[in-house]
């Protein structure tokens, strides 16, 4: 299963775990199944449905602009991060 | 509207005559009168070397120079350093090394150089650095642009 | 220089002349505001005297009346449908969420001014003297309000308000409390506490850096031209035509067909001409006059008016064992956004610690609003004021451990599989070779002269990838027209043109690159981001590749033999089976309209596979005892670039990133009163290095192939800015003895620092 790292701001939604395996095989369905867990981290990180636009998302290291479409597999890692302005 | 000057000089060899405010800086008459966009204005009150002209043989920002001072005036501007269609060593020399990267600064660095190797055809970096010192450029840290002038002047030795 | 790719290439690493040369040495060249057009009128923009008030009336009657005056515009211009927020591509790719509204009162103030030199009005007349005589007559009253001034004074308790509206975000809650601070994040990794507990030894201080500018020698400048027919043509300088556009759209919401932006040639950006500022005033007024408008700003808009980088205030906690081994790292750092939220906080929490491997740290991040102009990107933003903090941190730690700080560094190197502070993992990266490089370097292995300081720091910044389009259209005589759209701020046309040349076998002298305007070539994000070479290169090596196929598929056509028995290598066609069937490229040219027309290679593409670089320093400097006055002795920058492909331009950033920090380092600030008028707002007075300044800047390229790029090309523009202003303070320390825990480094504040 990919596995979530929890930002520590969003930590409380989920009794404090810092990571979570969650079943999916695309971004969107990793966010909707996490909520179903832990319900409050749809309503944290999107928006519309899309990825709010102040936070990014990097699946394996890598900031993705696909958004929800970004397909994951079974071990990849999932970061959320404030999105950088700048450049 | 104001009364508007009549102002004969010579540009780049050739007799040119404008009409200018009062007002109006050698600067903005180059550019917006005569249409020569080759000299850059980077702030307006001397201190980037952007507006750098050779007037009556001596280098000066164009842009603390009233149009209407150049009445009677010799000015060279960098449209006129190269000799038709062959560059003048400098400007290959910047080329080859790389000394510009955007390059806003170098026809004011161009025209400074020029004038420098005109007068002292071997100077040493401290002399290069000290001439080009009114010539801010943000892009290069003025490596590449010392060794250019350095490439030109031995250049230019051994053709002569 | 060392290299972990022994390819043999035969355009990339060399040093061809580049494409757009004769024009900027002859003065050819046209610059923003170098363009003209029939029936042009000029614009000029009338700016706040105060640093926040609020606007209780603008009577612009007197300033329409006068001779000339073509048409004036302001804030209540704007139209007025806004639905509050929008999608703007920002510089290092991401988009960000920019509120439009924020956007355009930047841009024409609405009720009230956050810093002196907010746009009020804009102005059309004639002549740029007109316009500036009837900002003159423009009668604004305003109710003064107190300044908020530092990211201190911002975050006490019963501060003014910049923004009644602004509350706290955490990274996606609203906290509901109203607040200069606009964005507080945080990243962890491991237990600090324990971290701490565990270690033998701790340093802990506190950091302050002030709002410096980016400098570039050209102002900004637009110009508008709102046709008849409802289209709205923009030619400007800017780091990326499609954000222009897009911008535009938004803020005058007019659909993006509608819109044709032409970029100029560029004088310099490094990040600052991202943002837009004049094209939309210039937009305005055109369409009030139905006449072109250029608006040019002056050197003192520049720095008042448009974006500087961000001042900070950062706290590093650091500790370690014995051995050198760090248990456990803290920062703490708040970042002045300006008048409107969006500091670089964010980039310099991602980038503090990024070059070690720690296995406990937080970092908590504040975004905070100030009234100072909005700060915009500038070069690896963030991340020379996060390293000004830490990598003096660093050298404090290796004074304690008596190690040597190269030493100390290698002990602690990020490498491969190192999990970042955020999140991450990295992949290949170079910044052990970086201080392997620095460690066996002449400099280091130079003995210090007597009496001189020597300082080192190391820095990373981040690479992305993101839009970029190419066409190649091949010509009959072998040669092929590469359109791109990216802006050439420093010779990127030539590095992108030598990717094609490199895939197709030819001279790279046979490519014509040119950038196209936003109505001749498909999205390209912005030049910036270290993306230009990465991205754009990519789609010039994509295109080619497409040229390249069907070069090969019209020659199996013309010899009548299936094309997987062919290949080109070298400009050549020729195929694996028979010696005898062989032409060159310039021959299939020559036959293409023959053979079934024209050949035409095109990408779009949006690559992974980014590769983050790593700089470093070696400074040595000089202190007059009396006066405090630094010189810079010595400087040497070692950088990993993954593939240097022009070694000139790469050695050029580097040492215009060094020059750039040195700069920042020693003079450069933003110098307001304690009303918030900026003290110095000239070339004159913000004092950036001249040639007299500095000592030739000494280059080493390192080349650690990035592994998701086919060249193994990294992004090279803005590492190297990052450890220059760590690096001289350390050099200053080892010279004086005395730890510099703010910039800049004036002969006054080194004297001040043995107090
Ligand atoms: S424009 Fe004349 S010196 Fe800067
Ligand atoms: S090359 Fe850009 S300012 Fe000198």
């Amino acid at each position: 299963m990919p596995i979530i790292f929890v930002p520590s701001l969003m930590q409380k939604l989920c009794n404090g775990e810092q990571k979570l395996l969650i079943e999916g095989t695309n971004l969107r369905q990793v966010i909707d199944n996490l909520d179903l867990q832990y319900t409050g981290f749809k309503d944290r990180l999107v928006e519309d449905g899309k990825i709010k636009p102040n936070i990014s998302v990097a699946v394996d290291g890598e900031i993705t602009p696909l958004g929800m479409i970004q397909k994951v597999d079974t071990n990849s890692e999932i970061h959320f991060l404030p999105a950088i302005s700048g450049g | 509207m104001t009364t508007k000057t009549h102002v004969q000089t010579t540009i780049n060899g050739e007799p040119v005559d404008f009409l200018c405010e009062p007002r109006q800086s050698l600067l903005e008459c180059l550019r917006d009168v005569v249409g020569l966009t080759g000299t850059k204005e980077g702030c307006n009150d001397g201190n980037c070397g952007a507006c750098t002209v050779k007037l009556d043989g001596r280098i000066v920002t164009s842009c603390l120079v009233l149009g209407v001072e150049a009445q009677g005036a010799d000015i060279e501007t960098i449209e006129g350093v190269a000799e038709g269609t062959n560059l003048h060593p400098l400007q290959l020399a910047f080329l080859e090394n790389a000394a510009l990267q955007c390059g806003i600064c170098t026809p004011g660095f161009i025209v400074s150089a020029k004038s420098l190797l005109d007068q002292n055809p071997n100077p040493t970096e401290h002399e290069i650095r000290f001439w080009l010192a009114n010539n801010l450029c943000r892009c290069t840290g003025y490596d590449k642009i010392v060794r250019a002038v350095q490439d030109a002047a031995k250049k230019m030795q051994e053709a002569s | 220089m060392t290299s972990s790719d022994s390819t043999d290439y035969k355009v990339l690493g060399t040093r061809p002349i580049r494409h757009d040369g004769a024009d900027k040495v002859t003065g050819r060249a046209i610059y923003g505001p170098d363009f003209d057009t029939a029936g042009l009128l000029h614009g000029k923009i009338l700016r706040s005297p105060h640093a926040h008030a609020r606007i209780i009336s603008i009577d612009t009657s007197e300033a329409e009346a006068l001779d000339g005056v073509m048409a004036v515009v302001t804030g209540a211009d704007w139209p007025n449908n806004s639905n509050g927020t929008s999608m703007v591509e920002d510089g290092t790719g991401t988009e960000i969420e920019s509120n439009s509204n924020w956007l355009r009162e930047n841009l024409l103030a609405g009720d009230k001014v956050l810093y002196a030199g907010h746009a009020i009005a804009g102005v059309a007349a004639a002549s740029p003297h007109v316009a500036e005589e009837a900002l003159a007559l423009i009668e604004v009253k305003y109710e003064v309000l107190e300044p908020v001034l530092t990211i201190q004074e911002a975050m006490a308790k019963n501060a003014p308000i910049l923004h009644e509206g602004l509350t706290t975000q955490e990274l996606g809650e609203d906290s509901g409390v109203v607040s200069n601070t606009a964005d507080h994040f945080q990243h962890t990794k491991g237990n600090i506490e324990k971290g701490f507990e565990a270690a033998d030894v701790v340093v802990e201080r506190e950091y302050n850096t002030v709002m410096v500018h980016q400098g570039y020698i050209e102002p900004h400048n637009g110009t508008a031209l709102w046709n008849t027919d409802g289209r709205l043509h923009v030619w400007c300088s800017t780091q990326g035509s499609f954000v222009v556009r897009d911008s535009l759209s938004d803020l005058l919401d007019i659909p993006v067909s509608q819109i044709r932006v032409t970029p100029t040639e560029i004088g310099g950006g490094f990040g600052g001409k991202i943002p837009i500022y004049v094209e939309p005033v210039a937009a305005l007024l055109s369409k009030k006059t139905g006449s072109p408008v250029k608006i040019v700003m002056s050197r003192k808009e520049v720095f008042e008016g448009s974006g500087p980088t961000a001042g900070s205030n950062i706290k590093i906690k650091l500790g370690a064992k014995s051995d050198g081994t760090i248990t456990a790292a803290h920062a703490w750092m708040a970042m002045e956004a300006g008048g409107y939220p969006g500091s670089p906080v964010g980039a310099a929490a991602q980038c503090v610690f990024a070059a070690y491997d720690i296995e406990n740290a937080l970092v908590d991040g504040y975004d905070v609003v100030v009234n100072k102009p909005k700060t915009a990107p500038y070069r690896a933003p963030g991340a020379p004021n996060a390293a000004f903090g830490m990598e003096q941190a660093m050298n404090e730690l290796a004074e304690m451990l008596q190690m040597d700080p190269i030493d100390l560094r290698l002990k602690n190197v990020a490498t491969e599989g190192t999990r970042r502070v955020d999140g991450p993992t990295f992949r290949r990266i170079g910044a052990k070779e970086v201080l392997e490089t620095m460690r066996d370097h002449p400099h280091y292995q130079a003995a210090k002269t007597e009496g001189h300081g020597r300082g080192i720091a190391i820095g990373f910044w981040f690479n992305i990838g993101f839009d970029s389009a190419c066409n190649i259209a091949v010509n009959s005589d072998g040669s092929i027209n590469l359109t791109e759209g990216s802006t050439d701020i420093g010779g990127s046309r030539t590095s992108i043109a030598m990717h094609a040349a490199e895939v197709l076998g030819i001279p790279v002298e046979d490519v014509r690159p040119s950038v196209v305007d936003t109505d001749t070539i498909g999205f390209t994000a912005v030049t910036g981001g270290s993306r230009t070479t990465f991205a754009t290169g990519w789609a010039a090596y994509e295109a080619a590749q497409d040229v390249k196929k069907q070069s090969i598929e019209r020659a199996a056509s013309i010899w009548d033999v299936d094309s997987d028995t062919l290949n080109m290598e070298d400009g050549v066609i020729k195929s694996k089976t028979d010696s005898e069937l062989k032409m060159t490229f310039k021959e299939l040219a020559s036959q293409m309209s023959d053979t079934g027309g024209g050949i035409t290679g095109r990408a779009s593409v949006n690559p992974k596979g980014v590769g983050g670089s790593f700089a470093g320093n070696m400074v040595d400097v000089s202190v007059d005892d009396e006066t405090g006055k630094v010189t810079i002795e010595r400087f040497t920058c070692v950088q990993d670039v993954g593939k240097a492909i022009h070694p000139s331009y790469v050695e050029g950033q580097m040492q215009g990133g060094s020059a750039q920090g040195i700069g920042w380092a020693l003079n450069e600030e933003y110098f307001m009163n304690d009303q918030g008028n900026m003290a110095n707002s000239s070339l004159l007075d913000y004092r950036m290095p001249t040639s007299l300044d500095l000592p030739m800047i000494d280059t080493a390229i390192v080349e650690v192939a990035n592994p998701g790029h086919p060249f193994g090309v990294r992004g090279v523009g803005e590492a190297n800015i990052v450890p220059p202003t760590p690096a001289i303070a350390n050099a200053v320390s080892d010279a004086t003895g005395n730890i510099m825990t703010q910039l800049p480094l004036t002969p006054g504040a080194v004297l001040d620092s043995g107090k």
